[in-house]
């Protein structure tokens, strides 16, 4: 066998691997759970509400990135200003923080006892074991997989659109609005669907932070777990509805922009 | 080109195989134990370790959880539970060898030192932010069992106070020390084990539930022998001082 026919084999055995094992464990959950045992799950107790809560819960978080991730990582992307890489340390930072760590930090900082618990406390405001306190965590585990992709979809939008529309006389806010967003519109689809599908994955912050009750703070992941030990028949039915919820988001979003987020030569 | 991948393949693979492989020569074994058992058991590791020959290998976690790993074929040598239900099940089951009664323990109201809660009736009042197990877990399931045991109005006031419903003790704990929750039903070890953190606050006599630990070797065990000795040893030995030291009951 030549090298190059070598080369070829080797690639194609790795990628069968990667996704071989990346799909075995999703393909089983819709495997060993029929489709009446999923719609049976959907009837219990509870399950309709940790999803309708999952549900809430993710859209008001990814209202909250959008609205003030998008200014930030446009300022980020088109400015340059001391400490800008420790800026987008500090906002990448979260991406690698195990659940239990972003959870204590959580507590650490806007718990009771937390640095900022007591400004919170007075000002009528309850986090922990309260519905709120879920919209944090997801905010803060999915905003920077959204601020990071869209200081990346800013940054590679070309500079002369901007100074074109400059030079026309249009103010900067409208300029923002009307040319950068949606030049940046694939990247930040792309950003918003990574930091969807975290925000309604959201585990382990969330029971640590919020706690788990059912209806108040016990999304769809608490609620699988809260079931995985006593009836895994029912927690391997929730997790196939989080799963094609998540997939169906994914999916709706990459048509809603049409553009290739991960683009490749093969999509050229 | 090519030899460097053959390197980082090898790199690899001996960092699986170390995952997988002991620190010493000296067979693992793997005991998965409820979570309040954590500081009682670590505490005899050493000396039952040597005492078997084995390195033992624990994992905490919340008994209903550890239950269900062995039903999914975990790789477990022994399974202590923090009752005595779930081991009878996984009996019945074919999964568990006889189990052993080793401990005893108390169901008690725990509260933050700063909640100003001292006595058990104060569980009852409006405006309490209460956290107790999720009745998967043995501490929820005894926290309900005692709640029945109360009048009717009591339990229901009760019951409105509660706000999480957590996977396992250690969230109900943590809870309490950081603050979130002004008391929660959690065993009387661990309120011992965090010292001055936590109140104990008695449960009324006639509501306590009666909390019986076991303790079996796995069916499947791959060391069976040093499994039915490790059992063995939780009433009779180091691990049973150690349980005493920490604030368990005789079986």
């Amino acid at each position: 066998m030549s090298s190059r026919r070598a080369f070829a084999l080797a690639l194609g055995v790795c990628a069968g691997l990667v996704v071989l094992f990346l799909a075995l464990p999703v393909v089983a959950i819709f495997v060993d759970s029929s489709p009446g045992a999923l719609l049976e799950s959907l009837g219990e107790e509870g399950a309709l509400d940790a999803l309708w809560l999952s549900l809430r819960c993710t859209a008001i978080a990814i209202a909250i990135v959008l609205v003030a991730g998008t200014p930030a990582a446009y300022l980020i992307a088109t400015r340059s200003f001391r400490g800008r890489a420790a800026v987008i340390t500090a906002i990448e930072l979260p991406l690698v923080l195990p659940p239990a760590v972003a959870g204590i930090a959580l507590l650490a900082s806007l718990g009771p006892s937390g640095i900022l618990g007591g400004a919170i406390e007075s000002a009528g405001i309850r986090l922990s074991l309260a519905t709120a306190g879920v919209v944090v965590a997801l905010v803060f585990v999915s905003a920077p997989f959204y601020v990071r992709q869209a200081i990346a979809a800013f940054g590679a939008v070309d500079r002369t659109l901007l100074d074109a529309s400059r030079t026309l006389g249009v103010s900067e806010a409208r300029s923002f609005a009307r040319v950068m967003i949606p030049a940046a519109a694939p990247g930040l689809a792309a950003g918003t669907a990574l930091a969807l599908g975290r925000a309604l994955g959201e585990f382990g912050a969330t029971l640590m932070f919020a706690g788990s009750f059912q209806g108040i703070t016990q999304t769809v992941p608490l609620a699988i777990y809260d079931r995985f030990a006593t009836d895994f028949d029912s927690a391997l039915a929730l997790s196939a509805v989080l799963v094609a919820v998540s997939a169906a988001i994914l999916l709706a979003v990459k048509l809603l922009v049409r553009g290739e987020p991960l683009g490749g030569w093969g999509t050229r | 080109m090519i030899r460097l991948g053959a390197c980082a393949l090898a790199a690899l693979t001996s960092l699986a195989v170390g995952c997988g492989g002991n620190g010493d020569d000296r067979p693992a074994l793997v005991i998965a134990a409820a979570a309040s058992l954590t500081e009682a058991l670590e505490a005899c590791a050493d000396e039952t370790g040597a005492e078997l020959g084995a390195e033992l290998r624990f994992s905490f976690a919340g008994s209903d959880e550890l239950a269900a790993q062995i039903r999914q074929g975990a790789r477990i040598d022994v399974f202590a539970a923090a009752n005595a239900q779930l081991p009878a099940e996984l009996r019945e089951e074919g999964l568990l060898e006889e189990p052993v009664e080793f401990a005893t323990n108390e169901l008690v109201l725990a509260a933050a030192p700063d909640a100003g809660i001292k006595s058990f009736d104060q569980a009852a009042e409006p405006g309490v932010v209460l956290v107790i197990g999720s009745e998967s877990v043995p501490v929820g399931a005894y926290t309900e069992a005692a709640l029945g045991r109360l009048p009717e109005a009591q339990a229901d006031a009760i019951r409105a106070n509660v706000r999480s419903r957590e996977p396992d003790v250690k969230g109900i704990v943590g809870k309490l020390t950081q603050g979130a929750a002004d008391a929660g039903f959690v065993y009387a070890t661990d309120v011992r084990a965090a010292g001055e953190a936590l109140r104990r606050i008695p449960l009324p006599p006639r509501a306590r539930p009666v909390v019986t630990l076991a303790a079996g070797a796995v069916s499947a065990a791959r060391e069976p022998e040093l499994a039915h000795r490790y059992v063995e040893g939780l009433t009779d030995g180091p691990c049973a001082d150690a349980l005493a030291d920490a604030g368990f009951g005789p079986p």
